[in-house]
């Protein structure tokens, strides 16, 4: 889908988030000159083609009591990569799931799993629940936990959106 | 905060799959067994304690084509609040997190130019002498990232 400068316009409006009105559309379109339908189908086509990823409530998992995220990283072979990251990435605790390249020597790791947790130990037992499952007993493997958080802002788009 | 079990529920829906229609709230409320009226307040005071941060889209970078990326940083320990101030200074950093390791500074860049990333790692590089190492995903296996409330 190419994006037109309505397109842009809408991003740019919506990056604040919906009204929380009985016909939130109909007041974004008015905002932008735009008719309700049209909003509607442009969000819906940039939906469907994927450019939202996920159209709803964005938490903040710290306030909801997720207290504790790891980000638990593996060295794992090249030909074996692809195969691992899916089990890991459909696996219930893991809540993302990314291949990114080593920086040798500095950085050996090649497979991310993002995994939170409502306290250390119930991110530590998540972890070594995984290894144990699928035998990552033998990969070299850290687990780097949060001690700070400074920003938690979303990628901002337009004038201010949020991107994974 | 406290989150009552209808609470839950909304946020539990409400993640993915929020109705693009006329009336969204009366679509979503009818399956969560609400009013309309009642999820509109229960969802504008689940905001204003913070709960929520914003409700609408979570986009895809590079598909919107934008540039995202993954960086790391090894920060000794007494110029780390130096460092964070700086890393911080740049929109285009959405979050940073320290982490219990040697490479104890993670963020993300998010820009609208993909050659943006670049200049602005290069130019966190330049400000604080120390090197950013670049870690764009190469393949993803999932982008969940939803939370059971």
């Amino acid at each position: 889908m190419e994006l037109n400068d309505r397109d842009h316009r809408l991003i740019s409006a919506l990056g604040d988030g919906l009204a929380l009105v009985e016909r939130p559309y109909l007041v974004l379109g008015q905002s932008l000159g735009m008719a309700e339908d049209e909003v509607i189908a442009r969000i819906q086509a940039m939906k469907d083609c994927g450019i939202i990823r996920r159209f709803g409530i964005i938490v903040r998992h710290h306030e909801l009591g997720f207290r504790a995220n790891a980000m638990s990283v593996w060295d794992i072979p090249d030909h074996q990569v692809a195969e691992v990251g899916r089990i890991l990435g459909d696996s219930p605790e893991v809540t993302l799931c990314y291949r990114r390249p080593r920086r040798l020597p500095d950085w050996p790791y090649n497979l991310f799993c993002m995994i939170h947790g409502r306290d250390r130990p119930a991110v530590e037992a998540a972890i070594a629940a995984l290894v144990e499952r699928y035998g990552l007993g033998s990969h070299a493997h850290a687990v780097l936990f949060s001690t700070r958080r400074f920003k938690q802002t979303g990628a901002r788009y337009g004038r201010r959106a949020a991107a994974e | 905060m406290s989150l009552d079990e209808t609470d839950r529920a909304i946020i539990n829906v409400l993640q993915g799959g929020f109705p693009i229609a006329a009336r969204p709230f009366a679509v979503a409320a009818e399956r969560l067994g609400l009013t309309e009226d009642d999820l509109l307040a229960r969802i504008t005071r689940l905001r204003a304690d913070g709960t929520l941060t914003r409700f609408g889209p979570l986009w895809h970078a590079e598909k919107m084509g934008g540039g995202l990326t993954l960086t790391a940083m090894k920060v000794p320990a007494e110029r780390y609040e130096e460092v964070t101030e700086i890393v911080n200074s740049y929109p285009e950093v959405a979050h940073n997190y320290a982490r219990e390791h040697s490479f104890n500074m993670w963020f993300v860049v998010a820009t609208e130019r993909p050659e943006r990333i670049r200049e602005v790692l290069d130019d966190i590089e330049r400000r604080t002498g120390l090197a950013v190492f670049d870690m764009p995903k190469i393949e993803e296996f999932f982008v969940g990232l939803r939370f059971e409330a």
